[in-house]
């Protein structure tokens, strides 16, 4: 706590010691800024994708689909059978059979609006809406094959595991990118660093014959890089946040593309980032200004 | 070449970074090429070891004092380079003693001022050995190890091509 403080408030004298560098400061900032405006929109892309595909497979995993075979002569008795065992399935909250007109929309993107329905064998589908507990797939196959014969039941897992298994892999995505900005802002500071303590080997000297432990020498550095990284990701931090809030916006339907945004207490992580990119930024050049000044014996 | 250094009886060979910063704390240093920080003023520097060492406070009182003491009273703000060769030797020497270091090594100090100046860095290195610091001064000076032969106990090596020519306190 007393280190953190003292890297806050700092020593104004000690901080003079180490002359101002203009290029090595713009050059720290400019790619805090950059980084954490990257890594805002990464984490924005990243949160919605696993958002959307969270609230798609739940509703999947809600829903199921009986399709009944298409045969005008036993389609009456077939549906009267099915809605009965789908009725009398606990863990069931409702059931509901597709009109023709609702079949027929499902066909219209492929077949266009002319489509005789009528005069095609169509099969007859219901749909099963879960309550929150869910009911027995299996157990629900079974008397469904014993008293709808050629009843098929579809519970949406075929696309609902690919679905997270995409969004599954989106997010480790997004997670690899935020550790790479994170590993870019070191090396590029560190680098900074390196370059501005070479710069500046008569003032270490000078420092070191009037008796300044490594210590003392490091913690000028390490303030000022740390301090021009936390401001240079506040602001690509804020920028990066006001970009996500003017993306157009639209409920989950709408996909990804409608919906890239922060969501409640997901907003904290435009905050964080800075708070982030300063600890990257002091351990960087803390490793950095200790390598250099045992080179400097 | 073979043996220890020692450093206020620690072996020098065995002190790590930090003790040799604390040793360099009670050793003043005068370079005949007298090196400073360029962008700060020369009270600043002058002030620099009280600093390094966490006591920036005891710099206000004596601080104008030894500027006026070296003659540098009219030039504390300005900078380093602003200054002539004489003056940064001066300036260089107040650093030195500023924290009233136990050893103070001065490699000719007195090579860069005038005559005035020279016997009065002479008397500060005098009075400061009669307060039981060790000075230890290289140069070229012949007439400088006189005077401060006539007040003092000096112990004084002669050096020709890197040999010791003599050791003692005649010249």
């Amino acid at each position: 706590m007393k280190a953190l403080l003292e890297l806050i408030v700092g020593d104004p004298q000690a901080d003079r010691a180490v002359p101002q560098s203009g290029t090595t400061a713009r050059l720290t900032m400019f790619v805090a800024a950059v980084m954490a405006f990257l890594a805002v929109i990464t984490l924005a892309v990243s949160l919605t994708t696993n958002r959307v595909a969270s609230l798609w497979a739940e509703e999947l995993a809600q829903s199921a689909t009986l399709r009944l075979p298409a045969d005008p002569a036993t389609a009456d008795a077939l549906l009267l059978s099915a809605l009965d065992v789908l009725e009398t399935t606990p863990g069931i909250s409702s059931v509901r059979a597709l009109s023709q007109d609702e079949q027929q929309a499902l066909l219209e993107p492929w077949f266009g609006p002319d489509l005789p329905l009528d005069a095609l064998p169509m099969p007859q589908l219901i749909e099963i809406v879960a309550d929150g507990d869910g009911y027995d797939v299996d157990g629900l196959r079974a008397r469904l094959t014993a008293q709808v014969p050629g009843a098929i039941l579809d519970d949406h897992t075929a696309w609902r595991a690919p679905l997270l298994d995409a969004a599954s892999r989106v997010r480790l995505i997004g997670w690899s990118v935020i550790l790479l900005i994170g590993a870019t802002v070191a090396a590029m500071i560190m680098l900074a660093a390196q370059a501005s303590l070479a710069a500046n080997v008569q003032v270490i000297r000078v420092l070191r014959l009037v008796g300044a432990k490594d210590v003392y020498i490091a913690r000028a550095f390490v303030r000022r890089f740390t301090l021009r990284a936390l401001a240079g990701a506040i602001a690509g931090a804020i920028f990066g946040a006001v970009v996500v809030s003017l993306m157009p916006q639209g409920d989950a339907s709408g996909g990804l593309l409608l919906g890239v945004s922060f969501v409640g207490a997901e907003w904290a992580w435009p905050l964080l980032i800075p708070v982030l990119a300063a600890i990257v930024a002091f351990f960087a050049t803390r490793a950095a200004a200790f390598r250099r000044l045992r080179e400097q014996t | 070449m073979r043996g220890k250094v020692r450093i206020f009886g620690e072996d020098a060979g065995t002190l790590d970074r930090d003790a040799v910063a604390m040793s360099r704390r009670r050793i003043g240093v005068v370079h005949q090429d007298c090196q400073f920080l360029d962008h700060l003023s020369i009270a600043e520097n002058i002030a620099l070891p009280l600093t390094v060492s966490g006591r920036s406070d005891e710099a206000a009182g004596n601080l104008q004092e030894l500027l006026n003491w070296v003659g540098l009273g009219a030039q504390a703000n300005q900078l380093p380079p602003e200054l002539s060769g004489g003056e940064r030797q001066r300036a260089a020497l107040a650093r030195a003693v500023i924290v009233s270091p136990d050893v103070i090594i001065a490699d000719e100090p007195t090579g860069n001022v005038d005559w005035d100046m020279s016997q009065r860095i002479l008397s500060l290195l005098i009075e400061l050995n009669k307060m039981g610091k060790t000075i230890l001064i290289a140069t070229h000076d012949l007439t400088m190890i006189r005077a401060a032969k006539s007040d003092v106990s000096a112990r004084i090596l002669r050096l020709k091509d890197g040999q010791l020519m003599q050791a003692g306190a005649e010249l």
